[in-house]
């Protein structure tokens, strides 16, 4: 056990290496820089002279090994598109934006796909069930762009219920929540309802739970504590990937109701080629994703301790 | 979705037919009797004709503009409206099948073609071969794939000095992250199949594994190979829509239905038509590979469910 995790932080530990040598490599590729002036040139010297207070005027690896100095101490630079911050500071202010979309979105995700796939479960083949289906398809195979945008026109600016965009903690109304969260959760919570049903009716047909309705428990007894615990276990595999997905903003989803969260944030960086802004991001998003990985396979032997870690 | 219920009952009336049945043969009886993947596939060959005859079917060009045309309804001259230079959007909207289609197809045969031969290489060789592989491969599902595809169309795109569609950069930048699905399957394949029996037998006579690998897992490894790509089409879709939303794909005159939806958004208070219409077929695109996926992999492999 021990071994194997070892085995796993270090291969975690060069896929991140190896990440940020790509995305530093890639970065510098881009002809242009942010220092480019096409309007007002800049005398020589103070060009000089920034490229040099930036450290952009030195070798390629020799900007790499400091970049990645500094990013070890928690110093990833200073954002170049907003130079009164670092960019620990921007990404401070930025993600917790995002987190809250996210988190609100995972809860009801998991709510509505639990009972959605437990309903359709139980009254298998009725047409409730098929109604659970289509809609879990569609949640899975349309790209959350498609439905924020069907949302948009039907319920903020045909109906007017809800207001086109913004968020609450940033100035706008609650309400301006109920969309994104909506969008977001569609998809995830359509996999959870897929799965709790094709588990559950797996568990519903199996031997010990033949024996709790013999015994003469409860159907929601049976349902709750017998079938649904038993049930779970893969949905660990299934959630787990959607959580870094989710809290490190969905760039759509922000983008298109005007959230100022990360993801926002990450495409005005592209467009004004903010370096360090780019690098901390990527390689953000690479740990929480590899983290995320190596905790789900954990969890697992934990929730199921029939599966060994080899 | 559900399938299953088929199997059992059709059995005994293929065991009792005379004539020899085979993987495809049998797969394509399944396939048939899923009402909702054979609804799909008539959809998606409608698609596919709608993209070849692009330039018969369509009334304009869809580069075509006439400024006093701009902006109108739905009406009987534009059956979908114009859009905000005075292009017939039923025309765009027709090209624009043909470029998500062309991307999703070249797609998949890039990630063919990088996939395959690393998935075999990693399950025949194993060891360090593997060990090299599979890190690449875990390098890049760390990022989510389009993030990948948008830093290096970012690069490119700042590279060239002419000014391209941006069509091949797409292509090429989702085909170079997208074949890892692809590859992994494949050595998975090869890791299962080199366990049989009639590989110990081709290793028995003295073939060379390169030759076991293409002449006898490769094929058996084809059904499931079929439905990933199936599968990875739609995805390629969904990312060219998505980049040329975001403004890093396709550019214009070039129709991309993800394009048209960003273009849209700017006025979509009063022209809701333009955003509306390319989303439909967005989501209709996707809707329609993944039933045909899904229906080909229960057809394929009954054992092989999600």
């Amino acid at each position: 056990m021990v071994r194997y995790l070892l085995g796993r932080i270090i291969g975690l530990i060069i896929v991140l290496f190896i990440v940020s040598v790509l995305a530093f490599l890639l970065m510098h590729s881009i002809p242009g820089g942010p220092f480019d002036e096409t309007k007002n040139p800049l005398p020589p010297a103070a060009k000089a002279n920034i490229l040099k207070k930036y450290g952009l005027d030195k070798p390629i690896y020799e900007q790499y090994i400091n970049y990645m100095g500094n990013a070890l101490h928690g110093d990833f630079g200073i954002s170049f598109q907003s130079p009164t911050e670092t960019v620990i500071d921007l990404i401070a202010r930025t993600w917790p934006v995002s987190i809250q979309l996210g988190l609100l979105a995972i809860i009801v995700a998991f709510t509505t796909g639990l009972a959605a796939g437990i309903i359709a479960a139980i009254k298998q083949n009725t047409w409730i069930d098929y109604i659970v289906t289509f809609i879990s398809t569609l949640g899975i195979t349309v790209p959350n762009f498609v439905i924020a945008l069907w949302l948009l026109l039907i319920f903020s600016i045909q109906l007017g219920w809800v207001p086109t965009g913004g968020w609450p903690t940033e100035g706008g109304e609650w309400t301006s929540a109920i969309l994104p969260v909506i969008t977001l959760a569609l998809g995830p919570s359509a996999l959870v309802a897929r799965y709790t049903r094709s588990s559950m009716v797996e568990v519903i047909r199996s031997e010990y739970i033949r024996t709790a309705r013999a015994k003469g428990l409860s159907a929601r007894v049976v349902i709750l504590r017998h079938t649904l615990k038993n049930a779970l276990i893969p949905m660990i595999t299934i959630l787990a990937p959607q959580i870094p997905n989710l809290i490190t903003g969905t760039i759509f989803v922000e983008v298109i109701y005007r959230i100022p969260g990360l993801g926002k944030f990450f495409v005005s960086s592209i467009y004004l080629r903010d370096y360090p802004m780019i690098m901390a991001t990527m390689l953000l998003v690479a740990a929480l994703w590899s983290i995320t990985y190596l905790l789900s396979d954990i969890l697992y032997t934990v929730v199921d301790p029939r599966v060994r870690l080899s | 979705m559900s399938t299953a219920t088929d199997t059992p009952v059709k059995a005994p009336a293929a065991a009792a037919e005379p004539e020899v049945s085979n993987l495809w043969r049998d797969a394509y009886r399944r396939f048939r009797k899923n009402k909702l993947a054979v609804g799909a596939f008539i959809v998606l060959v409608f698609l596919i004709l709608v993209a070849i005859f692009a330039d018969v079917i369509s009334p304009a060009r869809y580069d075509y503009s006439n400024l006093i045309d701009a902006n109108q309804f739905p009406n009987s001259q534009h059956w979908l409206g114009t859009d905000n230079v005075g292009r017939d959007f039923l025309s765009r909207i027709i090209y624009g099948a043909r470029i998500s289609l062309v991307v999703g197809f070249s797609v998949q045969i890039i990630a063919l073609l990088i996939g395959v031969p690393l998935g075999i290489a990693a399950g025949m060789f194993g060891g360090w071969v593997d060990y090299i592989i599979m890190r690449g491969v875990e390098v890049l599902t760390a990022i989510p794939i389009w993030l990948f595809a948008l830093f290096i169309i970012t690069v490119w795109q700042s590279g060239e000095t002419n000014q391209s569609n941006g069509l091949l950069n797409v292509i090429l930048a989702i085909g170079l992250v997208g074949w890892v699905d692809i590859c992994r399957l494949t050595r998975a394949q090869i890791l299962t199949l080199r366990e049989k029996e009639y590989v110990l037998a081709a290793n028995a006579i003295g073939a060379k594994p390169i030759h076991i690998a293409i002449h006898h897992l490769l094929p058996n490894a084809l059904a499931p190979l079929i439905v990933a790509v199936t599968l990875g089409i739609p995805s390629a879709i969904f990312t060219e829509a998505g980049l040329s939303f975001l403004g890093f794909g396709i550019n214009d005159p070039l129709p991309s239905w993800g394009k048209m939806v960003a273009d849209s958004s700017s006025y979509i208070r009063v022209y809701w038509h333009l955003g509306l219409f390319p989303t439909i077929c967005i989501a209709i695109t996707m809707l329609t590979f993944s039933f045909v996926g899904d229906g080909l992999r229960d057809a394929l492999d009954p054992n092989l469910k999600t």
